[in-house]
């Protein structure tokens, strides 16, 4: 197994350098650092000479990724893109166009989205199977029509509209909690109850219809009868051999997302003012500040392929006759 | 009665379903780590003691170094930490300077080529330099900082950090030791040269190259050196004269020069800091000088975390400064001289959250845990109403709460421009002006403020918004070329009655236009080269589709002339690209006043200021030598009848040949609690919270009484849990024994 993993490891390395280098060439057609220098100094009172003293103050005053005017390897290493990206691979994230340390920023930041993100995920795993495995006992009853109707309607609401709702119901008018805001350590409990409570219902309607057909499709084979004949209840039978069985997809689907949780969701995290990584991209290419682009991106990246090298891993777990070689 | 509540709440919940004991327990952990009686409350509870005022800000500052921040959002913080040695009298109107650090405005000295001191009255042609010698008071004392900590022999405590002490470090406040020293004169002049020096990239730098004597020789003489070592380099335009007084020379005469003295570029800066902040790992840290100041002000920023919260505090060793006794007639009646001659700042603390979103942030404001608030567009309905008479007023259920209103005219304008190096609506021929001149009549810039701005406006009728020397509110005042003078009758449009500053004047009819298209030889909009309608390109950068019902607006104030106004949407680099180059030709600008003085807008206007020719800020590329000549004289002359005479000549010129055609000048509302205190807007100065104070008993009981849980809901929930669980129950027994048997 270690084999496969260093092999899948070294296999990353060129697909990172071409997300490195896709993510250069489409931020660079659009913004220049012309226009990167303009957009941090500000609309007021801007010249040429400011323009040019911040081009060479941040390193952006050089070829973009082949500088024929310098000599030997200086050709490729006298460039932006050279500069700014190989020290990307050494987790070397450098400094943001605005100046602060991104290292510093994203560490800073990954913890508030994971601590909405981590609850909203468990809860939600919990309660989408709960429910599913609830449809699949009552299948074929008025129970599990109803549900799935529910289902179909929870699913067809906009996630803004439980945001919104859910910061009018239980903020507003019930008072019970922060309508939004942070804080540190058990203090934050009071701002996480209600994202959480957010993420977990908006994805009831989609999870539960997901998992349930899953474990419907489980339930028609073979051990599942073999069970029953067996003598097992209704419960056993799927709370013991039914959810093992559909362990695999079930790990597919949330192994994978479980790097990414350190990114944060953009729209909870702007509603319910939350500082984590959600908004930082965004802000980022609002801003034209390429560095912590190019850092997030590769970032995501990195986690993206670590999330599927554990999806792996997993299998061998939850399946004994999965070998990884 | 909440307590009993959620007791019986947590009793039911136990007996129906002992699964759920995590679940309360962290609902208890929730409970005892926040006053039941004001569950939503998002401060931390000890804050309720101090005089704490609660702000927000929507987005974080880039900078917080006095030499490079340059915008409203950076000034909000800075101006409670810096102090330069002038300031904006908080009361008085118009706005006028006075000493904050310095012991009295300062000394000018005109000086001919060679040195020698001239008069006050003396021609502008004879004055090669101006002097402003300002002296400050003593024994003022900087914020206690770690980079003024001094160990037993004297030296400095953390200026040679060793790689171990860094790695331990996280913030600034892991620095167990501060201290602090007095205010110099050398601290001044030594930001003058930080504004000079390239590394620190000063916004200011390429102006100041103009003005400050032997700028530009510094700039080039440092540019390889640290920041902090430019200490003992001399800079010919700034010298400390004594340890309180220091010198600033210019070139020429230039009256502005005392505002720009008034600004946080001009703040003193201790070398001490920028020896601290430049140790090598410490910006890996974000421990830099751009977002830690150091200043002599009444606050300190005692938290920094731009994506939660900013924290000001006062500061232990603020010098102490007077409420003013003085302000405009009606301050008294206002209450806003209550506290005069009282010590300097009133509040505690300030809080700055982080609050991106409208909808939270306006709630928040309503159940009283922000003081103050704008408004947005979803919210205006709520808060403001328009009374018959035209003016403004706050609704019912605001003013149940207590809320106040104020409103004031910003010191901006913005306008919509005619590119003047453009071929069709450029240039000074007599066809392109009356193009220019009937498109102004035509874009109904009182319908753009009803429509798209709630009322929160006025129609410009010049350059020059009201407030600034040289704005006039009679006849004069009016553009004649757009507006009709009404005398002794009311003016303003029936929809709108609001919009106008001066109130009697009526926007000329369509016709006047349409005569005016035919004069340029665009009879009903035909461009007799084509045959048909006349093509115009409005470039903007608003592309998304909120912006499409403005855009539809331009379009149909164009079609009333029979123009085809085509809408050529870009981002803000490809925009900027066509300004520079001059390949726009019409586009919506504005500006945002530095100081009030009118120099500070009709240098929008000056020819050598041209956007395309000379990079500067005159985004139509106007040229007019009168008008240029004109604004040579007026910019060196102090505010006199003549000064005046020359700016209606300035505003004349302008408005008829119409390179802007005036829009509007924005109209901030803004809502406080009736708990917050002694609030008047000043639009010039940015260092009014010390002013201000916060009634903190009456906000407690306000909260406390708008912030009451509601319970019944949750208890009536779970009952209805309670309810459709027993058949439930029930049904999945049946199920499991009909699938055994």
């Amino acid at each position: 197994m270690t084999q496969y993993i260093i092999r899948r490891l070294l296999y990353s390395l060129p697909l990172l350098m071409g997300v490195n280098i896709l993510t250069f060439v489409l931020f660079f057609v659009v913004n220049s650092p012309d226009d990167m220098a303009r957009m941090q100094l500000g609309q007021k009172r801007v010249t040429e000479q400011a323009v040019e003293n911040w081009k060479q103050q941040h390193g952006y005053n050089v070829p973009l990724l082949w500088n024929s005017d310098a000599q030997g390897e200086k050709k490729v290493t006298d460039t932006i893109f050279y500069q700014k990206s190989v020290g990307l691979f050494l987790f070397r994230f450098g400094v943001s166009d605005s100046g602060r340390n991104i290292g510093a920023d994203i560490q800073e930041r990954m913890w508030p989205s994971l601590a909405v993100a981590l609850p909203s995920l468990i809860v939600g795993l919990l309660v989408n199977i709960s429910f599913a495995l609830m449809m699949v006992l009552f299948r074929n009853s008025y129970l599990e029509h109803a549900g799935i109707v529910l289902c179909v309607i929870l699913m067809s609401v906009s996630s803004l509209f439980y945001i919104i709702g859910g910061q009018f119901l239980i903020a507003k008018l019930l008072r019970l909690v922060p309508i939004s805001g942070y804080d540190d350590g058990m203090a934050a409990v009071k701002f996480l109850v209600l994202p959480v409570l957010i993420g977990v219902f908006s994805g009831i309607g989609s999870g539960v219809r997901w998992y349930r057909t899953l474990f419907l499709e489980e339930v028609e084979k073979d051990y599942v009868r073999t069970a029953r004949a067996k003598g097992l209840t209704e419960t056993q039978t799927l709370f013991r051999h039914v959810l093992r069985n559909a362990m695999i997809p079930i790990l597919t689907g949330v192994v994978v997302v479980l790097p990414l949780l350190f990114m944060g969701s953009l729209i909870m995290e702007s509603f319910f003012s939350i500082p984590g990584l959600g908004s930082y991209t965004i802000d980022a290419i609002n801003s034209q500040d390429f560095a912590i682009v190019r850092a997030m991106v590769f970032l995501g990246s990195v986690l993206y392929v670590i999330g599927l090298l554990l999806t792996d891993i997993s299998y061998t777990i939850v399946d004994p006759r999965v070998r990884l070689s | 009665m909440t307590l009993l509540l959620m007791s019986s709440l947590l009793s039911m919940k136990m007996q129906t379903c002992k699964a759920h004991v995590p679940v309360l327990i962290l609902l208890a952990a929730f409970l005892s780590a926040c006053d039941v009686a004001e569950l939503n409350n998002p401060y931390e509870a000890e804050d309720g003691k101090l005089s704490v005022l609660y702000e927000s800000f929507s987005e974080r500052p880039k900078h917080l170094d006095p030499a490079v921040a340059y915008s409203a959002n950076e000034y909000s913080f800075i101006s409670q930490v810096y102090e330069p040695p002038f300031q904006y009298h908080y009361l008085k109107r118009p706005y006028q300077l006075e000493p904050l650090t310095a012991t009295g405005m300062p000394e000018i000295n005109y000086l001919t080529a060679q040195g020698v001191k001239l008069d006050s009255g003396a021609n502008d042609s004879d004055i090669a330099f101006t002097d402003y010698l300002i002296e400050i008071t003593p024994h003022i004392q900087y914020q206690p900082h770690p980079a003024l900590a001094k160990n037993a022999q004297g030296g400095y405590e953390y200026h040679r950090l060793t790689g171990e002490q860094i790695k331990s470090l996280t913030t600034l406040a892991d620095f167990k030791a501060t201290g602090s020293r007095e205010l110099t004169a050398e601290d001044y002049v030594y930001q003058i040269k930080r504004l000079a020096h390239p590394k620190i990239q000063s916004p200011i730098a390429e102006i100041m190259k103009n003005y400050i004597v032997g700028f530009d020789d510094f700039s080039k003489q440092v540019s390889d050196k640290q920041k902090f070592d430019i200490r003992d380099v001399p800079l010919a335009g700034a010298e400390a004269v004594s340890r309180y007084q220091y010198r600033i020379r210019i070139k020429g005469k230039y009256p502005q020069f005392i505002f720009w003295l008034a600004m946080p570029f001009f703040s003193p800066m201790p070398w001490e800091a920028d020896a601290f902040y430049e140790q090598p790992g410490l910006t890996d840290k974000n421990i830099t000088l751009d977002w830690f100041p150091i200043g002599t002000g009444p606050y300190l920023l005692s938290e920094n975390n731009p994506n939660r919260r900013m924290t000001l505090i006062k500061n232990p060793l603020f010098h102490g400064e007077a409420y003013p006794a003085e302000g405009e007639p009606e301050d008294r009646q206002k209450g806003l001289l209550g506290d005069a001659g009282k010590k300097l700042p009133f509040i505690d603390k300030v809080i700055f959250m982080l609050e991106k979103e409208t909808i939270p942030y306006w709630t928040k404001f309503l159940q009283g845990y922000f003081d103050a608030s704008g408004i947005a567009s979803d919210s205006f309905d709520q808060a403001i109403q328009f009374t018959g008479s035209g003016g403004v007023a706050l609704t019912d259920s605001m003013r149940e709460k207590g809320i106040q209103l104020q409103t004031s005219v910003a010191i901006s304008s913005f306008y919509m421009g005619f590119n003047m190096l453009d071929a069709t609506v450029g240039g000074a021929t007599e066809q392109a002006r009356k193009l220019r001149q009937a498109i102004a009549i035509a874009v109904d810039y009182e319908e753009y403020i009803s429509i798209f701005r709630n009322g929160r406006g006025i129609a410009a009728q010049g350059v020059l918004p009201p407030g600034i020397y040289g704005f006039a509110d009679d006849q004069e005042g009016i553009n004649s070329y757009v507006y009709d003078w009404i005398d002794g009758k009311a003016s303003a449009p029936a929809h709108a009655p609001y919009l106008h500053p001066v109130g009697k004047a009526r926007r000329k009819k369509i016709d006047a236009a349409r005569q005016l298209m035919a004069e340029a030889g665009y009879a009903n909009g035909i461009d007799p080269k084509t045959g048909s309608a006349l093509i115009l390109y409005f470039d903007t950068t608003a592309v998304s589709v909120d912006d499409r019902p403005t855009m539809n607006w331009y379009r149909k104030q164009f079609e009333k002339l029979g123009i085809n106004l085509v809408i050529r949407a870009t981002d803000y680099n490809r925009f900027q690209q066509k300004m520079r180059a001059g390949n726009a030709q019409i586009f919506v600008w504005g500006w945002n006043a530095d100081y009030p003085d009118p120099e500070n807008f009709f240098f929008l206007l000056y020819g050598p200021n041209s956007k395309v020719q000379h990079g500067g800020e005159n985004a139509v590329n106007y040229q007019n030598l009168e008008f240029d000549r004109l604004f040579e004289q007026m910019r060196n002359m102090d505010n006199s009848e003549q000064r005046y005479r020359i700016i209606q000549q300035m505003q004349e010129l302008v408005r008829h040949d119409a390179p802007w055609i005036f829009g509007f000048h924005p109209k901030n509302f803004s809502l406080f609690h009736g708990w917050y205190k002694n609030l008047k807007p000043n639009l010039m100065a940015n260092n009014t919270l010390k002013y201000q104070r916060i009634d903190t008993a009456a906000r407690t009981e306000k909260r406390q009484e708008w912030n009451k849980p509601v319970f019944w809901p949750l208890v009536l929930c779970s009952v209805f849990f309670v309810l459709i669980l027993i058949p439930s129950v029930n049904a999945y027994r049946r199920r499991v024994r009909e699938t055994i048997q």
